[in-house]
């Protein structure tokens, strides 16, 4: 059995492990795009702040470790497919043949169709590429513009405001990373980075780049500043890798739609990770999430189903984030925003940048977010994910939603009891 | 070292905190805790000043075997002028907020002054800040906690907080920290409030780290703990029964003051014991004692976890009381019920939790409605007084109803708030009130232990079983027997025991270690611990240091032998039932013998050259 | 034989030997804020509640790692963090349903509980033997895990 990846990021390597451990004779070739080892594009952040070196960024350490495990790498970009002859073709058109096939070639990340966008010094932040030329650039006290204060953007910011540049952040929303913040814990992460010396504009839009005078660039916003600038950096969006499935059949969306083991509309080849518009635990819609324990979880169910056949179906992924914003350290789980007819618990201490919020449907944890909370933050999803009733501890979160870990803990013990009774 | 080596000065007046270097010195001299801290009082406090004004100072105090892993090493204490003796108060207390303060990064709280309105301190390892605290005004102890853990979203923050007892000026109002542990006698809850300091929120993640000799210390703390676990007492007796194993030993040996002391057995004792508190109770089939449970680092764990019985009068309205919490010990249970002759566990353990609540003293507040029961007995005090309640020993209703007035400060319970000194004289019998210098007993009747007689009359703090505990070798022979009937010998007894208690104390353990560990197990923990040479010998000098330190600074408050006194019904009217029948309290020998082995004056005072050997202050 | 830590909350005293014992040995300080293995005080119930890393199957912490900066122990079975490769994105604290593994803003990487390599002070320290370290079968965990894997996606 020849199983085909395409990719090598973090939900090919978790498939390709997971269909070895299933069943050691598999063959496996996965195949990757970018001629470097299999690397993890989260750790980019680390080598921009300077605290790792690109190696630091791979996704296995040991240079063997694939060819160990009988795992084939191969370097190449495929281009298409053809899911009648079962194969795949590559840039170079070599094609490789092969019985079940894993698309998990991830998502790219888009510039805005603006003015100036493709001047020499604007670029993305999303591979190990970009972050070489981010760190020729980004240099101590260099002007750099961030576009786009959504989640990368967030992340990316951190290591900039490492970098010691004179940062200023344009985002469109009214307030930052808007898909993992209400407003009350978007504007205290903004109010932090505002304290730390970082410029933040909000509800604020780039509508041009023109090459600057005395600087490399020059940014205008709608609200009619111009900002000079050494760098642009754009973080407003991504799309996934998508483009080389056109005509092979395959069911599109947002990205390639799958259903519940990872099987997309064509037999015989699934899809996972930022490419896969999967199943959302929390709303049972089909969404991509684009975050890196997703991409691992659907590498191993995508592995399970096509090593042991349509067994086991996938409940969905707990769409989860934890962010660090100069040393403010947010979270978010699931319907952090809340259901319809169901209960919130919130406590705000903006002064001290302290901040949770539990969203509850009857007496089970749907969602949460948090600020400035390091401890134990893995019940949050431990709750949701068990979906497990919270009986009186419902009423005890309302109370104080601080004391998450305890009512976890409660939950496990009362199980603990009754699988011992 | 072991020291942090920093203390926090918080000037409630002018609403600053500041960082100030440990007086190494001093620590030298005082080891830490109420030593230390006592040694800061003498220096920049008044002895005279009003206890309740601003000139009186109020230090929470960590020893340097706070927060390590040294059993029972996590205690503090509460050290100012008490307002209900006159006298140096310290008040010692368990729990986790004194290893806490440790984890902050300090070793002791200063505060001074007083605000102009109620404030609260927040701790964050180097950040103290001081926060308005209106809202937290009038509430409970508990409530107040559960406010602070919500308004500082942190779980694991500890949390030490005076009750609305303290507020309505009750003079024996507790420090309470991690709900149902408390800095208890003398009034330093009182004193708190009175600073308009209504509670100290603390957090540490700093850690303890300057062990002196890392090694040695993993050795003896290790060795130390063997010795606790093979101890009849601390390795089964305390965690099993907790100090509440005492009540039928001291019921039996003819010591358990019943009914405002005048008799010294108790027919009801055996429901009250710690027996009882295991007993399965009629209406849910459940014991009173849930489990027990320990302070930081405590190996011994003789902390009850008690319930209420849930159809009991005093609760069944009330589902906020059906939790488990801090339950009976042993002097609590004492004064609640045999003092009162009150022999229902549930109204005690009510009660308790009462006074955990709104931080109060079992011990004071027990005796004070013993006294309260007496005036009423003979017509002093009628129901004119007390809103209609019968209040009569043996009353478990009164009891209760006279604890819920005390912790909200209401009606009667101002009264009863003034303690029993104070109770007796206004309503016209002194001779009723069961105190020296102004402060109540504890549960062992003068007359059948006669060192404890002489212990409660020179204690520096009043009448208190925690200055010198000679029942240990009394009753449970420990270091060696002595007969609890005889008053030979006890001089030099309970001046070693008083020496040796308040170089523990300034350690920052626990004295119920004692039980078990000799000042040969502990001083090893100490030297570990801190630079320098700490021998057995050193420790009981640093203590005895202590000691007459404490009693330089009465003597400036105005205390002098004569305050070394007992109620005149110990000395003059012989025990009537048990083995003590017939005898009184032999203080008048036991006195002179005390002044001499203390190298003191036949009227109690220090010598210059005592003062001298000791290198005393001032 | 691979050995687990037993945990038997009923014999906890709450004295936090353990997180004194556990912050020495792992941080060379007594701070238990910085304890692998936690107790959690249920006050209202009288019951106290150790409560660390179980060494799960799964291992959701090591599988998000994007770095694999978390390694099996052949020794012991304990979920490794390795300091020098952890780059700190706290991905794992999010991933791991039992939130056994936390991020510690002294160092910038996150902790969890290794076994201390085969001899944990946190069972050494106890004075009741509410933590001991027995072999694997023995421990009862097998029944948090059943628990723990109705969190899984994909029960293999
Ligand atoms: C700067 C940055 C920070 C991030 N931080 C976080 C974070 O903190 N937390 C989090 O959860 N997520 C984070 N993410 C997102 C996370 O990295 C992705 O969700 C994750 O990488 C998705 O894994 P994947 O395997 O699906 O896709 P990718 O990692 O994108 O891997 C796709 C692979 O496919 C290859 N490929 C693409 N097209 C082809 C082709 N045609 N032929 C062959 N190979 C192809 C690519 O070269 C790549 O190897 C971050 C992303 C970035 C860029
Ligand atoms: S930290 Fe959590 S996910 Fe990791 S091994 Fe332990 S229990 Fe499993
Ligand atoms: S914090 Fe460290 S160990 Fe955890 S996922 Fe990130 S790199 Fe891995």
């Amino acid at each position: 059995m020849h199983h085909v990846i395409i990719g090598a990021g973090p939900a090919a390597v978790s498939a390709a492990e997971h269909m070895k451990k299933l069943d050691a004779r598999s063959e496996i070739t996965m195949l990757a795009a970018e001629n470097v080892p299999p690397y993890s594009r989260m750790a980019i952040p680390y080598f921009l702040v300077g605290n790792i070196t690109p190696e630091g960024t791979y996704l296995r350490k040991n240079a063997d470790h694939f060819e160990n495990l009988g795992i084939n790498v191969r370097h190449g970009r495929a281009s298409s497919i053809d899911p009648q002859s079962k194969s795949v073709k590559l840039a170079d058109d070599s094609t490789i043949a092969y019985d079940k096939l894993l698309v998990a070639t991830g998502a790219t990340a888009t510039k805005p169709p603006i003015p100036g966008i493709d001047l020499d010094n604007v670029h993305n932040c999303w591979s190990l590429a970009d972050a070489h030329k981010i760190i020729e650039k980004a240099t101590p006290g260099s002007n750099v513009i961030l576009m786009g204060a959504g989640f990368i953007g967030c992340i990316i910011l951190e290591s900039l405001a490492a970098r010691k540049v004179n940062l200023t952040v344009i985002e469109m929303e009214n307030r930052m990373v808007s898909r993992m913040t209400n407003s009350v814990m978007g504007t205290m992460i903004k109010d932090w980075c505002v304290d730390k010396g970082i410029r933040v504009l909000t509800s604020t839009k780039v509508d041009r780049i023109d090459p600057g005078q005395g600087s490399a660039l020059s940014v205008s916003t709608n609200t009619g500043e111009s900002i000079a600038a050494d760098l642009v950096i754009c973080a407003t969006g991504v799309r996934s890798n998508t483009a080389f499935l056109e005509g092979s059949g395959i069911n599109i969306d947002m990205g390639v739609v799958v259903g519940d083991y990872m099987e997309t509309s064509v037999t015989d080849i699934y899809a996972a990770g930022d490419v896969a518009q999967g199943k959302d635990f929390s709303t049972g819609d089909y969404y991509v999430q684009a975050i890196q324990p997703t991409a691992v979880e659907h590498g191993k169910i995508a592995a399970q189903s096509m090593v042991n056949g349509h067994v086991t179906a996938s409940p969905g992924n707990v769409n989860m984030n934890v962010l660090d914003t100069v040393g403010l350290i947010s979270t978010s789980f699931g319907m952090w925003m809340g259901v319809d007819g169901g209960d919130e618990s919130e406590l705000v201490d903006k002064e001290n940048y302290q901040y949770i919020n539990l969203q509850f449907k009857d007496d089970v944890l749907v969602g949460a977010s948090s600020l400035g909370m390091t401890q134990h933050v893995g019940v949050m999803r431990g709750l949701i994910q068990t979906a497990s009733p919270l009986g009186e501890w419902k009423d005890k979160l309302m109370a104080n939603p601080t004391r998450l870990s305890e009512a976890y803990l409660a939950g496990a013990q009362a199980q603990d009891q009754k699988n011992s009774a | 070292m072991s020291w942090t080596k920093k203390l926090l000065r918080v000037n409630l007046s002018s609403g600053t905190c500041t960082e100030e270097p440990l007086n190494m010195q001093w620590a030298n001299d005082y080891l830490g805790q109420r030593g230390l801290a006592t040694r800061y009082i003498v220096e920049e406090t008044d002895p005279a000043c009003d206890p309740l004004g601003p000139d009186n100072k109020l230090i929470m105090a960590t020893g340097p075997l706070t927060g390590t892993m040294a059993s029972t090493g996590g205690r503090y204490s509460v050290i100012c002028k008490s307002p209900l003796t006159n006298a140096i108060a310290c008040s010692n207390s368990g729990g986790f907020f004194g290893a806490e303060l440790k984890f902050a990064g300090w070793d002791m709280v200063i505060f001074e002054g007083r605000a102009a309105s109620p404030m609260y301190l927040s701790i964050e390892n180097e950040k103290a800040t001081l926060h308005a605290a209106d809202d937290l005004w009038g509430k409970s102890v508990w409530e107040a906690d559960g406010m602070l853990r919500t308004k500082h979203q942190d779980p694991q923050a500890r949390i030490a907080c005076v009750g609305r007892s303290a507020e309505q000026g009750c003079l024996y109002a507790a420090v309470v920290n991690d709900l149902h542990r408390a800095a208890g006698r003398s009034g330093v809850g009182t004193v708190m409030a009175s600073k308009n300091l209504k509670a100290v929120v603390v957090r540490g993640t700093l850690g303890l780290g300057n062990i002196d000799n890392p090694e040695a210390f993993a050795a003896t703390t290790k060795a130390g703990k063997a010795v606790l676990a093979e101890n009849a007492v601390t390795g089964q007796g305390l965690p099993a029964y907790g100090t509440q194993v005492l009540m039928n030993v001291i019921n039996e040996v003819g010591a358990l003051p019943t009914r405002n002391m005048r008799e010294t057995t108790f027919e009801g004792a055996a429901n009250v014991s710690a027996e009882a508190m295991a007993e399965p109770r009629k209406s849910d089939g459940k014991p009173n004692l849930t489990t027990n449970g320990a302070c930081y680092a405590c190996t011994i764990a003789c902390g009850r976890i008690s319930t209420i019985d849930r159809t009991h009068f005093s609760v069944k309205d009330k589902p906020e009381y059906w939790i488990n919490s801090g339950g009976l010990e042993y002097e609590a249970a004492w004064a609640l019920g045999p003092d009162t002759g009150v022999d229902d566990i549930d109204a005690l353990t009510y009660v308790n939790f009462l006074c955990n609540e709104d931080g109060m003293d079992p011990i004071s507040l027990g005796s004070t409605i013993a006294a309260a029961m007496e005036l009423f007995e003979t017509g002093a005090i009628t129901t004119a007084q007390t809103d209609g309640v019968e209040l009569k020993f043996g009353s478990a209703e009164a009891l209760c109803w006279a604890a819920e007035a005390t912790a909200k400060g209401e009606g009667f319970g101002r009264d009863l708030g003034m303690g029993s000194k104070r109770l007796c004289e206004k309503y016209g019998h002194p001779e009723f009130s069961m105190t020296v210098k102004g402060q109540e007993f504890p549960a062992y009747d003068p007359r059948g232990i006669q060192g404890m007689g002489l212990a409660y009359s020179t204690s520096n703090r009043g009448a208190c079983h925690l200055r010198g505990y000679t029942v240990a070798s009394e009753v449970l022979g420990i270091p060696e027997k002595t007969d609890p009937l005889e008053s030979d010998g006890k001089a030099g007894l309970v001046k070693a025991f008083q020496d040796a208690t308040a170089a523990v104390d300034s350690a920052g353990l626990c004295v119920f270690t004692t039980f078990a560990w000799t000042m040969d197990d502990i001083a090893p923990q100490v030297d570990a611990a801190c630079a320098g040479d700490w021998s057995t010998e050193r420790m009981m000098e640093v203590g005895e240091r202590i000691w007459n330190m404490e009693r330089e600074y009465n003597a400036k408050a105005g205390l002098t032998g004569a305050d070394d006194n007992l109620p005149a019904r110990l000395l003059n009217e012989p025990a009537n039932s048990g083995p003590a029948t017939g005898r009184v309290s032999e203080l008048a020998k036991m006195l002179p013998e005390y002044y001499e082995a203390r190298g003191w004056t036949a009227d109690g005072s220090v010598t210059a050259e005592t003062h001298q050997r000791l290198g005393l202050p001032g | 034989m691979q050995k687990s830590l037993h945990i038997d909350p009923a014999k906890c005293t709450g004295c936090l030997q353990c997180e004194s014992a556990c912050s020495l040995e792992n941080e060379g300080i007594f701070n238990p804020s910085k304890s692998r293995i936690k107790v959690f005080n249920f006050h209202d119930e009288g019951r106290f509640v150790p409560y660390t890393c179980t060494q799960c199957d799964e291992a959701w912490c090591m599988q998000a790692c994007p770095v694999d900066a978390i390694v099996i122990n052949a020794e012991t079975g304990s979920k490794d963090v390795l300091e020098d490769i952890c780059v700190g994105c706290k991905v794992c604290t999010i991933a791991c349903p039992f939130g056994t593994i936390n991020y510690n803003t002294s160092s910038g990487k996150v902790v969890k509980c290794d076994l201390c390599g085969g001899d944990p002070a946190c069972a050494d320290a106890c004075p009741t033997q509410a933590i001991t370290y027995v072999d694997a079968n023995a421990t009862g965990l097998d029944k948090m895990r059943a628990w723990a894997a109705k969190t899984d996606n994909a029960t293999s």
